[in-house]
């Protein structure tokens, strides 16, 4: 942490600046607090950032409930509540690394910023499953959601396997970074890559899970119409809807044209399945989940950069701030997530 | 770089100059938690399969509530940080209610004027009008 | 207390023997500037990226008001199309608010003098400090790119549903808005963290200079208030990227969400831009009456107060825009509240003054003219507060008049008085004082010669952003344009007294006004660490031991 324009220690010093502490500090714990609390005032920002959208969903939710009842159907529970768990778990994971760099235990704390990062690897696989499996019904946000139909066809287009892309790259280019290790038998290049490369794995991992989990749920074309019966059968009028949403999306006709009847009409599918109503659960489904998305891989990247550092053992007693500074952004992550589970996933 | 500016008096945090400032949490507290709010989220999940009408949703966010306690008391270790931290994030979160509190209660009341389409059409953008007369 | 001659850091090379080493001069080149992590460099930069915003949204504004000389009836004889008088005065207000209000005190004044006022070394993060400069340029860069490639035409509001029609550059707008919030954000977490952190022995929370307090409330509001803008600025985009329809009304979206969102930012930002400006003007009026402050705790509360009052009155811009009864009686009733820490201050202002030995120099010239210009702004805000004069005067001249009162008679007024009063410190020159103050003449006459009509031409119905107008109203407009280039004469003067101090001024003395506070006790400009020998700190407006010494020109402090 020294400057490059102002090299620090001099004999007036009479304390030693150590290359840990910045210039402008006087000593281990001012940096630290100041560091401590620079990072609180940014959850500070990070939730007031999240609260904007915390805020569309409950102007629409109040507004238009059955909206939501209807779509939540489409989310898979399952892979929700996995999903929380591991990012529960991830959290007990990052809280057990602050305290190992405290106590300077180099080992258990590389070991469990790699347990953080495979977590949220995971965690990014069972959303990619999730994510791909609704795009394939066309359960777009917005203007581009289609309309549930049973029996419609499933699109072709291969989303999962886009989304595997990069995690794959990312795989191969930790394997032979590995290797690289190997190679030339360097400790600290192989303590980086090994939790790099498991990582990186995980993220199949994740797929594969949500892959299992998703097929016992789903039930291939059918699902709209499978999982919504099963979970509002006490709408009477969910079998006469469907056929009517059916047939007005083959034809590409307005929507009130064809529900004329006054029984049709009043379900809530004929008038919820469509742009402006269950597109826009989708819109603010996408938007978070989408940045909190996002700022997990933003949190990968910083715990990447932390396993570099530990791996160059430089963390100890009066220096893991940064340790601690990043597992509370990342606990923050979870804490978002704490709420997001039960908002968007177990709407009854 | 001289000297007297950099004396800062750290006798309020109760440490010496060269004391000790971490605070390893032990093993058994962390555990202890993480069980903890896995119960809470088996919990969660299983009121979910009950249809408990509107008292649902407040009772999803009650549990959701204390879970982030838990994370943020024990895993976010505040309940050993200073009391300064502690006001910085409950104040972000009366922000929020104030946000939220003033647009929803506006909302609520506004939507009575809104004249909305009762079913949008597909190829047609629905109407919305704020009634003029008040 | 080790008294230190000469920090021993690197040896400045270009430095001439016997001058002391300052940060201007500690080291040299084009990287020691850009990749500094010196706050006073990065306060400098900040002041030449802002007022060069500055001088961009002031030919704008020329512009504007050129076009509006004549009633432009016939759109073909007009100067400009409707379609680019809409982009001018878009540019014109996104450039003043984003590029220039918003960080000129906080950025460019108080990363220079925060830590020197408060005694420390340095902000608490200078690497964060550098980063948001950084953040700010790309942000400035996106904007006005993406502003002068397609023309940007939504008004700096980007209200909807016309910003998700607009064929203009949104998206990159919005997103150059996004990052310019990030760079205040970080630059208000910054200072917060400082002033809680880095306070040296003895700068105890009411002996911090009523700047300081200023500058902390600003930091409160960036940090609380500017994520949401971010946040409405990510889903602006979403909504003309993806459709996802949340504000759009033919989605059966909410529009009047928008404007929620939109004035939990804006409305505090308000703050952001008016509270320094304020903490400014507690200063000038001390320093220049040679008198210390009236009431000075009433003066810090009042910081604070108007920066969480701030967050309950958004809704008073919104007065018809559709919302419920009974909010638009809860936040009108609201907005009066604010207007209580305001009128403290002013109070205050005026009470310092009273029997002091008032200086009519430059800065204090500017701080008078401040107090009158300002009053006029707030007292006019009554009228747009209250709901029935608010139904009449919404989106007139009224209110442009008005906030111009606030934001350009108020901020910029005061920006200036600043900017002269520690420009000695910041170079190390003095500035003619005579030329000064015929500039802040011509800036007081012009201003008012421009705004004063605009007032009158709200009352009688003239709405806002048209490019053209009812002949009736000619007059009014020509006299408001000619107090404009009257105003851009002053504000030019202005510039050319400051420049040409950075030539031929003398040498400037530590103290040239004889202040208390600290950053006066360092030498002009001050060195890289900012005091060579710890700075003993006491009441900041005890003027009581403070001599002037005719042989520098300057005051010093008796021991």
């Amino acid at each position: 942490m020294t400057t490059a324009v102002a090299p620090a220690p001099t004999e007036h010093d009479h304390h030693e600046h150590p290359s840990w502490l910045a210039h402008h500090f006087d000593d281990a714990e001012q940096q630290f607090d100041a560091g401590k609390m620079g990072m609180w005032l940014f959850l500070v920002t990070e939730v007031l950032f999240f609260s904007g959208m915390f805020c569309a969903y409950a102007l629409y939710r109040n507004r238009n409930p059955e909206v939501f009842e209807f779509c939540s159907t489409f989310l898979n529970e399952k892979l929700g509540a996995i999903n929380t768990g591991v990012l529960l778990f991830s959290s007990l994971t990052m809280a057990w690394a602050v305290r190992a760099s405290q106590l300077k235990e180099t080992k258990t704390l590389i070991g469990m910023l790699g347990a953080t990062l495979g977590c949220a690897a995971i965690f990014l696989g069972v959303k990619a499953v999730e994510y791909s499996h609704k795009w394939a019904l066309g359960l777009f946000p917005g203007k581009f959601y289609i309309s549930q139909v049973a029996g419609a066809p499933h699109s072709e287009v291969p989303y999962l396997w886009y989304l595997s892309i990069a995690p794959l790259v990312m795989l191969v280019c930790f394997i032979l970074y590995y290797i690289y290790g190997i190679v030339t038998a360097s400790k600290f290049h192989l303590r980086v890559a090994g939790p790099l490369v498991i990582a990186a794995a995980c993220f199949f991992g994740g797929v594969g899970l949500g892959l299992v989990l998703e097929a016992e749920e789903g039930h291939g074309d059918t699902h709209a119409s499978a999982s919504h019966q099963e979970h509002s059968a006490d709408h009477a009028h969910t079998d006469a809807a469907i056929p009517t949403v059916n047939l007005l999306s083959t034809d590409t006709a307005p929507l009130n044209d064809v529900a004329t009847t006054p029984a049709e009409s009043n379900t809530p599918d004929s008038s919820v399945n469509q742009k402006g109503m269950a597109g826009l659960f989708f819109s603010i489904y996408y938007c978070m989940t989408g940045v909190h998305a996002f700022h997990i891989l933003g949190g990968m990247l910083v715990i990447t950069w932390l396993i570099v550092k530990a791996a160059n053992l430089e963390f100890h007693s009066k220096y893991y701030g940064p340790v601690d500074n990043v597992g509370l952004y990342w606990h923050l992550v979870d804490f978002i997530w704490i709420f997001l589970f039960p908002l968007l996933y177990l709407i009854t | 770089m001289s000297t007297p500016i950099a004396e800062h008096s750290h006798e309020a945090h109760g440490h010496g100059h060269d004391g000790e400032f971490s605070h390893p949490m032990p093993i058994w507290m962390l555990l202890t938690v993480f069980v903890t709010l896995l119960a809470l989220t088996v919990l969660t999940v299983y009121q979910s399969t009950f249809n408990l009408g509107n008292v649902e949703i407040w009772l999803s966010l009650t549990i959701a509530t204390i879970k982030a306690g838990l994370v943020i008391a024990f895993f976010m270790h505040l309940l050993w940080d200073k009391p300064l931290n502690m006001i910085i994030i409950l104040s972000s979160l009366i922000f929020v209610a104030l946000f939220l509190g003033f647009t929803m209660m506006d909302a609520q009341g506004y939507r009575e004027n809104l004249i909305m389409t009762p079913t949008l059409e597909e190829s047609q953008p629905a109407v919305i009008e704020v009634a003029t007369s008040k | 207390m080790s008294v230190v001659t000469k920090p021993v850091t690197m040896p400045a090379p270009n430095l001439v023997a016997g001058e002391e080493d300052n940060y201007l001069t500690h080291s040299s080149g084009f990287l020691s500037w850009a990749l500094t992590l010196d706050h006073k460099r990065i306060g400098l930069m900040y002041l030449t990226c802002v007022m060069a915003s500055f001088a961009l949204g002031g030919i704008l504004a020329l512009l504007v008001r050129i076009h509006l000389w004549n009633p432009n009836l016939d759109p073909t004889q007009a100067l400009f199309s409707n379609k680019v008088y809409n982009q001018i005065f878009t540019l014109h207000g996104a450039v003043m608010v984003f590029l220039f209000i918003i960080p000129s005190i906080p950025a460019a004044l108080g990363n220079f003098l925060l830590p020197i006022m408060l005694g420390s070394k340095d902000v608490a993060f200078p690497r964060l400090n550098l980063g948001s400069f950084y953040l700010w340029v790309a942000g400035a860069l996106f904007f006005l790119f993406s502003m002068f490639a397609t023309g940007l035409d939504t008004g700096w509001t980007f209200y909807t549903p016309y910003s998700i029609e607009s064929q203009g550059p949104v998206v990159a707008a919005t997103m150059g808005v996004f990052v310019l919030g990030f760079s205040s954000i970080f630059t208000g977490l910054n200072f917060i963290v400082t002033i809680n952190t880095m306070r040296p022995p003895g700068m105890t929370w009411f002996r911090m200079p009523l700047f300081l307090w200023a500058i902390y409330s600003t930091a409160i509001i960036q940090v609380l208030a500017t994520p949401v803008l971010g946040i409405t600025m990510l889903l602006l985009a979403a909504e003309r990227i993806l459709g996802i329809g949340i504000f759009d009304a033919k989605m059966n979206g909410d529009p009047v969400a928008f404007q929620h969102f939109f004035w939990f930012y804006s409305h505090p930002a308000v703050y952001i831009m008016i509270l320094p400006a304020m903490g400014i003007i507690s200063e000038l009026m001390s320093v220049h009456s040679h008198k210390g402050i009236l009431g000075y705790r009433m003066i810090a509360y009042s910081s604070i107060a108007i920066a969480l009052f701030g967050f309950l009155v958004w809704g008073h811009h919104m007065f018809t825009s559709g919302m419920a009864d009974v909010t638009t009686i809860v936040f009108s009733a609201l907005t009066f509240t604010v207007s209580i820490p305001s009128a403290i201050k002013v109070f205050n202002w005026i009470g310092t003054m009273y029997q002091g030995t008032v200086s009519l120099n430059t800065p204090m010239v500017y701080a008078l003219a401040f107090i009158f210009l300002f009053t006029i702004g707030g007292l006019t805000g009554l009228f747009l507060g209250a709901l029935s004069t608010d139904m009449h005067l919404h989106a007139t001249y009224f209110v442009v008049a008005h906030f111009h009162y606030v934001m350009m008679g108020g901020t910029l007024v005061a920006f200036l008085g600043g900017l002269f009063h520690w420009w000695p410190k910041m170079t190390g020159k003095m500035f003619n004082d005579f030329a000064g103050i015929v500039s802040a003449a011509i800036v007081f006459v012009g201003f008012n010669l421009t705004f004063l009509p605009q007032f009158v031409l709200g009352t009688r119905g003239m709405p806002r952003r048209y490019a053209s107008y009812a002949l009736e109203f000619q007059d009014l407009h020509r006299l408001s344009t000619i107090g404009a280039v009257m105003l851009g004469t002053g504000l030019l003067v202005a510039a050319l007294t400051l420049l040409h101090s950075l030539f031929y001024g003398s040498k400037a003395p530590r103290n040239p006004w004889g202040g208390a506070t600290l950053e006066w006790e360092c030498s002009s400009p001050p060195p890289h660490d900012n005091f060579s020998s710890a700075p003993t700190v006491g009441d900041p407006y005890d003027f009581s031991n403070i001599e002037y010494d005719p042989k520098v020109g300057g005051y010093f402090k008796k021991k």
